[in-house]
């Protein structure tokens, strides 16, 4: 296999109201083209600032160390000129809400057309008929008159389809999806990540789904990460680490979590406690102060234990097999 | 659908009907008239949950804000108590408010920030001594899991789920009968979700208060409510306790919508 991004030990301090605070600690994760991976994990995991560090996109004064790869050339570091160079060519990127994504002064044909005549010279006539063809790809209902429309005049969905068209337009070898279907209606959640999914597996793209819906990694990636307080605490095989749920941050997660049909009328099982500040994060082990598995080793950053075969968790006291 | 007890059930909404008028294209053509509730009718009673699901545009949002007075009615009823909301003068309204409240979904941008968290829960509170007043809200602060010196500070000290209850707090203080939630838990993060779920569930046990639970999220509705009606287009289409409708919907539409929600297991 090639490996298309190579992520090793990455570290991102940024400047907050309080001084320093260690947003990521330490992530390491490796994307073969065509290969897919989800980072699951709630607000503050550091799962949007490891999108970010790839796209070189991190707020002023943050401080990056480690190494990201890809396709062999060192992202940390890089001056801008060559970030700039990248993104939206060799990597596209999908964000939550396509609404403030979108330029609502532009018409949707230019933004599609926008990066093939930035990136690879079309002009203006050869970049507004690619467009067209990048809309109907992505089945955006009546795309020829849809060329001229503006954001506002379309759907959530619709306007989701435009980013996705705009993202794919210079086809980037890397899809950076930040949870693209969160502001979608259910039915058309589906109907999106159907569509993301079958244009990475159409060009062999490697994708980098991030969400915070279990649910939606379930039917997407062939592989996840649960993301906390700046680490991994779990990572393998989506199916593998979905029925194992090894760590006590993964399980606590799908525990909370209503599931239709499983759990009427009992109380939820809850995670005592909540994601402290990233200032506040203890040196350890992120989840020791709220876990129920917590002994004394957990004061130190425990390394990555094997579960199973490409399956690892960082953690000392691992939950049994359920 | 036309099952209106009157006088029987806590909340009796009636063949409820709203159109919004859009503006013209021209000054002669004629507006365009979108029916966002076409003849909603359903009961509710005390202490009970009822579930409304569809997606964006299916009319639970205009339901809510009918069901809460916010808006009138272009034909239909909403009787809470036996009363008649929508009939009723503005001074008897207000003073009827304290029956119902409800909780928003985002706690960001549903509490004022200049505000102390005290003065924001004791809103709805009509004029009270302040010793009243002081207890009221840290009983309901209590009610919530919160301490009563957190009167003192204000809504950005607290986290997302910390600011969704005290907006449960403030639904609460004037214990009413129901409480309308619209989508109190989708801004939420999953472990601060299934806390506030929680919280709701054990408030009904302990204080007898029905919930009006707008969600599209069919797998929280089926923790919550006894009962689901399934919205779309403004009507309501299918109704039903959760475990029929969600293991033998009989509506396209109800099975349309269980099949798209994702599941986090494998089969």
């Amino acid at each position: 296999m090639n490996t298309l991004l190579d992520v090793r030990d990455l570290r991102v301090r940024l400047n907050t109201a309080r001084g320093p605070a260690d947003a990521l600690r330490g992530v390491s994760f490796a994307l073969a083209k065509g290969e897919t991976l989800g980072i699951i994990g709630e607000s503050g995991c550091g799962k949007s600032m490891t999108a970010l560090a790839l796209m070189g996109l991190l707020p002023d004064g943050a401080v990056t160390s480690g190494s990201i790869r890809f396709d062999g050339d060192e992202l940390v570091g890089a001056d801008d000129a060559r970030l700039c160079a990248l993104r939206g060519r060799r990597i596209g990127m999908i964000f939550q809400e396509p609404m403030t994504a979108l330029n609502p002064l532009h018409t949707v044909g230019t933004q599609v057309a926008e990066p093939l005549r930035h990136h690879l010279g079309m002009n203006k006539a050869e970049a507004r008929a690619e467009a067209l063809r990048l809309l109907e790809r992505v089945r955006l209902p009546q795309a020829a008159q849809r060329l001229d429309a503006y954001p506002h005049q379309l759907s959530g969905g619709q306007r989701q389809r435009v980013m996705i068209a705009a993202a794919l337009a210079c086809g980037p070898e890397l899809l950076i999806a930040d949870e693209p279907t969160t502001a979608l209606d259910v039915s058309i959640q589906r109907e999106i990540l159907d569509l993301i999914a079958e244009l990475v597996s159409e060009r062999g793209m490697g994708l980098l789904l991030i969400s915070h819906d279990l649910g939606v990694m379930a039917h997407t990636v062939q592989r996840v990460m649960v993301m906390y307080g700046g680490t991994v605490a779990e990572r393998g095989p989506t199916r593998a680490v979905f029925e194992r749920l090894a760590h006590p941050y993964t399980r606590g997660l799908f525990r909370a979590r209503p599931q239709l049909g499983l759990s009427r009328g009992r109380p939820l099982e809850t995670i005592a406690g909540r994601v402290p500040e990233l200032v506040d994060m203890p040196r350890g082990c992120p989840f020791a102060d709220r876990c129920h598995r917590v002994v004394e080793a957990c004061r130190e950053m425990p390394p990555a234990f094997s579960v199973g075969a490409n399956h690892e968790a960082r953690c000392f006291n691992m939950e049994p097999a359920p | 659908m036309t099952d209106a007890k009157p006088g029987l059930s806590l909340l009796v909404v009636d063949t409820l009907t709203k159109d919004y008028r859009l503006p013209r294209d021209s000054l002669f053509s004629p507006p365009h008239i979108v029916h966002a509730l076409q003849g909603v009718s359903f009961t509710l009673d005390s202490g009970r949950s009822l579930g409304i699901v569809g997606e964006s545009g299916s009319g639970k949002s205009t339901l809510a804000r009918l069901v809460m007075a916010l808006e009138t009615p272009t034909a239909g009823t909403v009787s809470l108590l036996g009363r008649d909301l929508h009939a009723l003068p503005a001074n008897d309204l207000r003073a009827a408010r304290r029956d119902f409240q409800m909780v928003f979904q985002d706690p960001y941008g549903s509490l004022d920030p200049r505000q102390r968290v005290g003065r924001i829960v004791a809103e709805p509170l009509p004029a009270v001594a302040p010793k009243e007043r002081h207890d009221r809200v840290a009983e309901a602060l209590d009610a919530v899991g919160l301490r009563g010196t957190d009167a003192d500070k204000y809504p950005h000290e607290f986290s997302g789920g910390q600011r969704q209850r005290i907006a449960i707090a403030r639904a609460l203080i004037t214990r009413p009968k129901l409480i309308v939630a619209d989508e109190p838990v989708s801004a939420l993060d999953v472990s601060v979700q299934a806390q506030v779920l929680n919280l709701l569930q054990d408030l009904r046990v302990r204080f007898g208060v029905a919930y009006l639970f707008i969600s599209h999220d069919l797998a929280v509705v089926d923790h919550v409510c006894d009962e689901v009606a399934v919205m779309q287009h403004g009507r309501i289409v299918e109704r039903g306790t959760p475990e029929r409708l969600f293991t033998r919907a009989e509506h396209p539409y109800t099975q349309s919508l269980i099949a798209a929600a994702p599941q986090a297991r494998f089969q």
